[in-house]
């Protein structure tokens, strides 16, 4: 059972990561920070097909943490969520032409280890 | 001047979402350890859930945490939000050891460090390596 939920965590957010990540880069970025403008990014935003793929898949991997958290130790629950580092830097290169640098892979690195040797 | 009001910017909302994700996993597992596990296929367990206070709280942290790692997603890179956000995950296991009284053995202190650094790392790029949006014409955004 906990095999699957890491698996529903995982999957589903690292798909609607990089859905959510296009969809918002497409957007462009946000510089109208008073409540009017963001009442009009909503509105955009519901008519962003990659953020309304993007949302449900973080929903599906937000409640199998939410099942996760509540069947396992947080110091367990959490990093198994983050092992995905890796393979989303590295689809974010391709797919989104994102330039990551030495700096970014060394870091991304070492945060995946330091996750792993969270969860063990 | 753009590129140092957008590090600005990232520092700030960078920090909200780390801190709406560590104090929401906090909410959520305080509230779930009271309420009892939830795992089902359907949604009326996690309605009920969401009735309890801590639930609640943590539900609408981890809300404003997608709504403030969105709006940092519309500039920076997956390839930086997702490493210095990352912090959360040092600091939920400080957050666990401090306020849940989980033992945190060497080997996780170790983890926390090497997240520590690789969050600095990261943080040193600049966090817009490319640009997907049309220029902008004056117009607040697709769509209108």
């Amino acid at each position: 059972m906990i095999t699957l939920l890491v698996a529903l965590v995982v999957i589903p957010g690292t798909l609607g990561d990089l859905l959510n990540s296009y969809g918002m880069k497409r957007h462009g970025e946000v510089a109208d920070w008073s409540p009017r403008g963001l009442m009009r990014l909503a509105g955009q935003l519901v008519r962003n097909p990659y953020i309304m793929a993007g949302i449900p898949a973080m929903a599906i991997s937000f409640f199998a943490l939410m099942s996760l958290i509540s069947e396992a130790n947080l110091s367990f629950a959490i990093p198994m969520t983050a092992s995905s580092y890796i393979l989303e830097t590295a689809l974010a290169k391709w797919l989104l032409g994102e330039r990551v640098d030495w700096h970014r892979w060394a870091g991304t690195c070492l945060v995946a280890v330091g996750v792993a040797l969270l969860s063990l | 001047m753009r590129k140092h009001s957008l590090i600005g910017k990232t520092v700030v909302v960078s920090i909200v979402v780390i801190a709406t994700n560590v104090f929401g996993n906090y909410a959520l597992k305080v509230g779930l350890g009271q309420v009892g596990t939830v795992v089902s296929w359907s949604p009326l367990p996690y309605i009920h859930a969401f009735t309890h206070p801590w639930v609640a709280l943590g539900v609408a942290c981890i809300f404003a945490w997608l709504i403030s790692r969105l709006l940092l997603l519309s500039w920076a890179d997956l390839s930086y939000v997702l490493p210095v956000t990352s912090f959360s995950y040092a600091l939920s296991a400080l957050a666990g050891a401090l306020y849940l009284h989980e033992k945190v053995t060497s080997r996780q202190w170790a983890g926390i460090i090497a997240i520590t650094i690789g969050t600095g790392l990261v943080a040193l790029t600049f966090p817009e390596t490319v640009v997907l949006a049309p220029p902008d014409t004056g117009d607040s955004g697709p769509g209108e």
